[in-house]
């Protein structure tokens, strides 16, 4: 790599915790740096926030208004809350996005593409689905302020746990107008020229 | 003689080195992608996997926050004997390394009765074979659940032939390449039998990116390959672009002659693997 310019794209600021209309304008595609309180999830977490908001008919923890990050970060290393994190496949929790999306959870962050239900909810309720690099975990790490375990401590790397992040490096996944950065690459629409997309 | 403590003490060096070093021929190879992308932000996410590595190496940080399950591979060399309880020498280098390294304990008790987090990483995943020649070689391997998810595997009829490989292939890569943290290597076991194929085509993410299969018709097999997985212009991230995959690496295998099976293992942006000789 010759020098950073070669591969730094300008990044529209978003900062959590976000409302639906503040999230309006992002684009699928657009490269955005993350700042603020979001929450990590996995696959055993989101059982059990859904467990909890079957029962009390509520989003636990004070979730409502808030962002999910699906990731099980590494212990602290470096001076940093976390050595490594970065996200998990999103697909794993599609089966309990909408129902969390209709609580109030306002934004997810993970990778890889979503169901045709995940991107539906994120019409009706105004939510993004923020995507973040897998593998660039040590650099994500640096833009982590703060880690506080917030509930399911038994749960390791699965725990609840509150990150303060600044300007963390993402890109909008699906918009919430419904358009979905995974199904343009899919297609071939948005290559610079000569790909024929994964349908082929 | 080999005990089982030798394999296990170089397991235990190895781990912590593979989680935060990068592999220099992955590093090279993206470093040269970033040079051949035309889309702006696959060379955005380019730029930050090759950061990413830098400041693991430097900060001593895992590369990536899924610092995998553990697979050892033991090649026992002819007239080598080896000795102890393998497993569970190398289960307590297993824990240590993960415990005093800081990296992710991943692995459930049981995968169907019981999901809880055994704490440690344990158990490895150990495979032990034989091969020609002195000595004991021992390759690990700390491979990444999302990676691990996108692989296949298929019986294909040998009348299928190359194009069948070919077509399983992307198929394979097609469906799954978004969620394994492109750009991949992608790993292809063809021969053996059912339950062997798999370990191929896993066997095969520990060559060197940049090395050429030694069969000159596999080779281009691979390099053509390549040229089609690229082509699909999924990219790095998943984001689109010209760098699905850094490259396909094809192990293959003799066969039943009414079988052709067909494995795709696939490799994450941080293949994580050492190779070690014991004498």
């Amino acid at each position: 790599m010759k020098d950073d310019r070669h591969t730094d794209i300008p990044a529209t600021e978003v900062r959590f915790p976000a409302s639906a209309e503040s999230l309006a304008h992002l684009k699928a595609g657009d490269a955005v740096a993350l700042s603020g309180p979001v929450f990590t999830a996995r696959d055993a977490t989101h059982a059990r926030i859904v467990a909890e908001l079957e029962r009390d008919g509520m989003l636990p923890h004070r979730l409502a208004g808030q962002t999910l990050f699906y990731a099980g970060p590494t212990p602290p290393a470096a001076g940093r809350p976390a050595g490594a994190v970065g996200p998990t496949t999103a697909s794993r929790m599609d089966v309990f996005t909408p129902a969390l999306l209709a609580a109030g959870i306002v934004a997810t962050i993970g990778k890889g593409p979503r169901s045709t239900e995940v991107r539906a909810a994120c019409v009706e309720h105004g939510a993004v689905y923020f995507v973040a690099v897998g593998g660039a975990a040590a650099l994500l790490a640096t833009h982590v302020l703060s880690a506080e375990v917030i509930a399911y401590p038994e749960l390791g790397t699965e725990a609840l746990v509150r990150f303060e992040l600044d300007r963390l490096p993402a890109f909008v996944g699906i918009d919430s107008h419904g358009a979905d950065i995974y199904e343009t690459v899919a297609t071939g629409a948005d290559q610079p020229g000569g790909h024929r997309g994964v349908s082929a | 003689m080999v005990g089982s403590a030798d394999i296990a003490a170089a397991v235990r060096e190895a781990i912590p080195r593979a989680a935060v070093e990068l592999r220099p021929d992955i590093l090279a190879a993206m470093e040269a992608a970033v040079e051949r992308e035309r889309s702006p932000r696959a060379r955005a996410v380019l730029g930050q996997l090759v950061r990413n590595a830098a400041i693991a190496g430097d900060d001593r940080v895992p590369i990536c926050q899924d610092t995998g399950y553990v697979w050892v591979l033991i090649e026992v060399g002819a007239d080598q004997c080896v000795c102890g309880d393998l497993q569970e020498a190398v289960d307590a280098a297993v824990a240590d390394a993960y415990t005093s390294a800081g990296l992710r304990a991943s692995l459930a008790r049981d995968a169907f009765t019981d999901r809880e987090n055994t704490g440690f990483n344990t158990p490895a995943f150990l495979d032990i074979v034989t091969r020609p020649g002195p000595g004991v070689t021992v390759h690990m391997m700390l491979k990444g659940g999302g990676s691990d998810n996108a692989s296949a595997l298929r019986m294909l009829a040998p009348g299928e032939g190359e194009e069948g490989v070919r077509r399983f292939v992307l198929e394979a890569v097609a469906a799954k390449a978004a969620s394994a943290c492109p750009p991949l290597v992608v790993g292809v076991g063809v021969g053996s039998t059912f339950d062997k194929v798999g370990m191929l085509a896993k066997k095969a993410l520990l060559r060197p990116v940049g090395e050429p299969h030694p069969d000159s018709h596999v080779a281009v097999f691979e390099a053509e390959l390549l040229d089609e997985v690229n082509g699909l212009g999924i990219g790095p991230g998943g984001l689109g672009g010209d760098t699905t995959a850094l490259a396909v690496h094809v192990l293959t295998a003799p066969a039943h002659i009414a079988a052709l099976p067909v494995a795709v293992n696939v490799g994450c942006c941080a293949v994580r693997s050492a190779s070690i000789e014991i004498r």
